[in-house]
């Protein structure tokens, strides 16, 4: 089983025209993650990670190259499938949040399931499951700007499990806040991965890759070996 | 995703950001319920004026003093009526000559205007004294709710005797009968012969607050050397040209032709209908303005939330939503907005117009109701979902970028 990749970047290429000059995001990036994986991508600002992890969560598609979710190609899809495929397999971090403000926690949690077309009762018995599992028990009716910033990073994490993805993408999720605030989540990405979810992360710090199982370095957005 | 969850997302969207909501359900309000209420007050006004106009029938003419436009034919420049009124050189012998000599006539009557202060026991009201001769009450289709009104002998003589107007009756003598007492203007005692049916408030105006005393009587009484203007009523609508020729060659025996003019009643309609549209264009100019204004409020607050939603949106296309699910819920945001917006609005003009209608005349009609209620929820509709349509286009992480 573990033989066959999870997800397959295959000679990724993203450029963006800025003035009609070429700024090559990802040059050339070939990836491999297996089931179970925990990977870190670490590399300088603007050597592309974000740009890595937005196509691997197909939140964008390549200009050339393929990605290969689960023995499918998504790279050719369309804004319907993707949107499908996001609300079925993927669970995305954001490293501001991106909570919807105005929405309660367990409103935000529920997003990904109402777009998945599950029903009402189901989708806030996952939701509150979620929540209660990543500790924010007391905080499912508290507004995102109720909650600390690790509290609302936890709320945005439940929002990425609550679908039961096939892989969990975090770009940069302990880049706003506190070294205490950043090992309870690399405390619980950890019990997370050791339930079985295969985790990609993005980070700086190297305090914070240490807890991943693997280490990718990026610059210019190509891989480093 | 169905209908019922699409719609429950787009209410709960609504009551998650209420005040928004509710600014922007205002501008449809406010554009809607002046729409409404402008045009109401403009078709009761023009309806009042046409049926005031409708009762003085369309056998009748007037004699001014002056020279004035409508009675030439004139008017390319908007002429009013009192346009050019000089003073008055009218004799009672002018009256009889009319009388007298005019074939196609079937009633001439005098009409004088004064202001004076009726007096009662102490009690006293500034009211409007027109002088008429007997047949105003027949002609003029006055009821009589007590009394009777003075007659030809009476006129003849000049005698003091006086009609009142409800509210100048009711005034001075509250629960008593005031026929046949005594009352006093500028003065002079006049017998009270009745008082007239109650009439209503015309644009703020109390048409009861007058009193009526013979023509003869008013000329002797308020020192006036000539009457104001004749009244007079052809035999039928299609003598009313025979009956002006005919006038006018009798008054202009002894006045010159600039000293006095000959109206009939379809060119005093003719003048108002012009003036009734002008006015009509102007209520019509204010209300598309507010309206105009409600759009922009709508846009405005539409157009500010623009950064907010969109990053919204690409959160939620982000988890799964596609640009259809986007669109739909955007969609039914505005429409219920718009809806409520306008269902309010078309109350509120509704009430409105009911409310001021013991100032004004006002009639509600339903062309204004569709054209405020089709503009503003059109607004509504495309400034609620242009933006959104947009954002629904952008790719996640563009939309979620967006400053
Ligand atoms: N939407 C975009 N338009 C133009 N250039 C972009 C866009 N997104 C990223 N880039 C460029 O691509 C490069 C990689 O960006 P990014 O993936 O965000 O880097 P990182 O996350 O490693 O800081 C940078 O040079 C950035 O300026
Ligand atoms: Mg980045």
């Amino acid at each position: 089983m573990s033989s066959i990749p999870l997800l397959k970047l295959e000679n990724v290429f993203k450029i963006y025209k800025i003035d009609d000059l070429p700024v090559k995001a990802l040059d050339g990036v070939d990836l491999v993650i297996k089931k179970g994986d925990f990977l870190s991508v670490m590399g300088p600002s603007g050597s592309g990670k974000s740009t890595l992890m937005h196509i691997a969560g197909c939140l964008d598609i390549p200009t050339s190259g393929k990605v290969i979710l689960e023995g499918e190609n998504v790279s050719s899809l369309g804004e319907k499938e993707l949107a499908k495929i996001r609300s079925t397999k993927i669970g995305f971090v954001f490293q501001s949040f991106n909570l919807v403000p105005r929405m309660e926690a367990i409103d935000n949690v529920q997003l990904p399931l109402i777009y998945a077309g599950i029903k009402t009762a189901e989708r806030e018995r996952r939701a509150t499951e979620t929540l209660i599992a990543l500790g924010l028990k007391e905080r499912l009716h508290h507004f995102p700007n109720q909650l600390s910033g690790g509290e609302q990073q936890r709320v945005a994490l439940a929002r990425a499990l609550v679908n039961r993805p096939a892989i969990i993408l975090a770009d940069e999720p302990t880049g706003n806040v506190d070294s205490h605030t950043a090992k309870e989540i690399m405390e619980i990405l950890t019990k997370l991965n050791k339930e079985g979810n295969t985790l990609i992360i993005v980070t700086h710090d190297p305090e914070v890759a240490k807890w991943t199982k693997r280490i990718v370095k990026i610059k210019d957005g190509k891989i480093e070996n | 995703m169905t209908f019922w969850e699409n719609l429950r997302l787009a209410l709960a969207a609504l009551r998650a950001n209420k005040v928004r909501s509710a600014l922007t359900m205002l501008g449809i309000i406010i554009g809607v319920s002046s729409v409404i209420l402008l045009v109401a007050i403009g078709t009761g006004l023009s309806t009042y004026i046409t049926n005031q106009l409708e009762d003085l029938g369309g056998d009748s003419l007037f004699v001014m003093p002056g020279e004035l436009e409508i009675a030439t034919g004139g008017g390319g420049s908007g002429g009013m009526p009192g346009a050019g009124v000089g003073a008055s050189k009218f004799t009672i012998d002018h009256l009889e000559d009319i009388k007298r000599n005019a074939k196609t006539i079937k009633a001439v009557m005098a009409y004088t205007e004064n202001n004076g202060t009726i007096r009662y026991r102490g009690k006293s009201k500034i009211a409007q004294v027109a002088g008429v001769g007997p047949e105003y009450q027949e002609v003029r289709n006055q009821r009589i709710d007590e009394g009777s009104f003075f007659n030809l002998s009476q006129y003849n003589a000049a005698k003091k005797v006086v009609v009142l107007g409800k509210t100048v009756a009711q005034e001075l003598f509250d629960q008593e009968s005031p026929v046949g007492k005594k009352v006093t203007i500028s003065d002079k005692q006049y017998a009270v012969a009745g008082v007239l049916e109650e009439k209503g408030a015309f644009g703020g105006i109390d048409l009861d607050n007058q009193v009526f005393i013979p023509a003869t009587t008013a000329m002797r009484q308020f020192d006036m050397q000539y009457l104001q203007s004749f009244w007079i009523q052809s035999q039928g609508a299609d003598t009313i040209a025979a009956t002006k020729e005919e006038v006018e060659k009798i008054l202009s025996k002894t006045l010159d032709d600039d000293q006095f003019s000959v109206i009939d009643t379809k060119s005093i309609l003719g003048v108002i209908s012009r003036i009734l549209g002008v006015l009509t264009a102007a209520l019509g100019g204010i209300a598309a303005i507010s309206l105009l204004v409600g759009g922009i409020g709508i846009m405005n607050i539409m157009l500010v939330s623009v950064t907010e939603r969109t990053r919204e949106i690409g959160l939620r296309k982000a988890v799964g939503a596609t640009p259809q699910v986007i669109l739909t819920q955007f969609l039914i945001e505005a429409v219920i907005l718009s809806l409520f917006g306008g269902l309010s609005g078309i109350t509120l003009g509704i009430l409105g117009s009911l409310g001021i209608r013991q100032f004004l005349t006002t009639s509600v009609t339903p062309w204004s109701i569709f054209l405020a209620f089709g503009v503003s929820a059109l607004v509504g509709v495309i400034f609620g979902v242009a933006p959104a349509a947009k954002a629904s286009r952008l790719n996640p992480i563009d939309a979620l970028r967006y400053e």
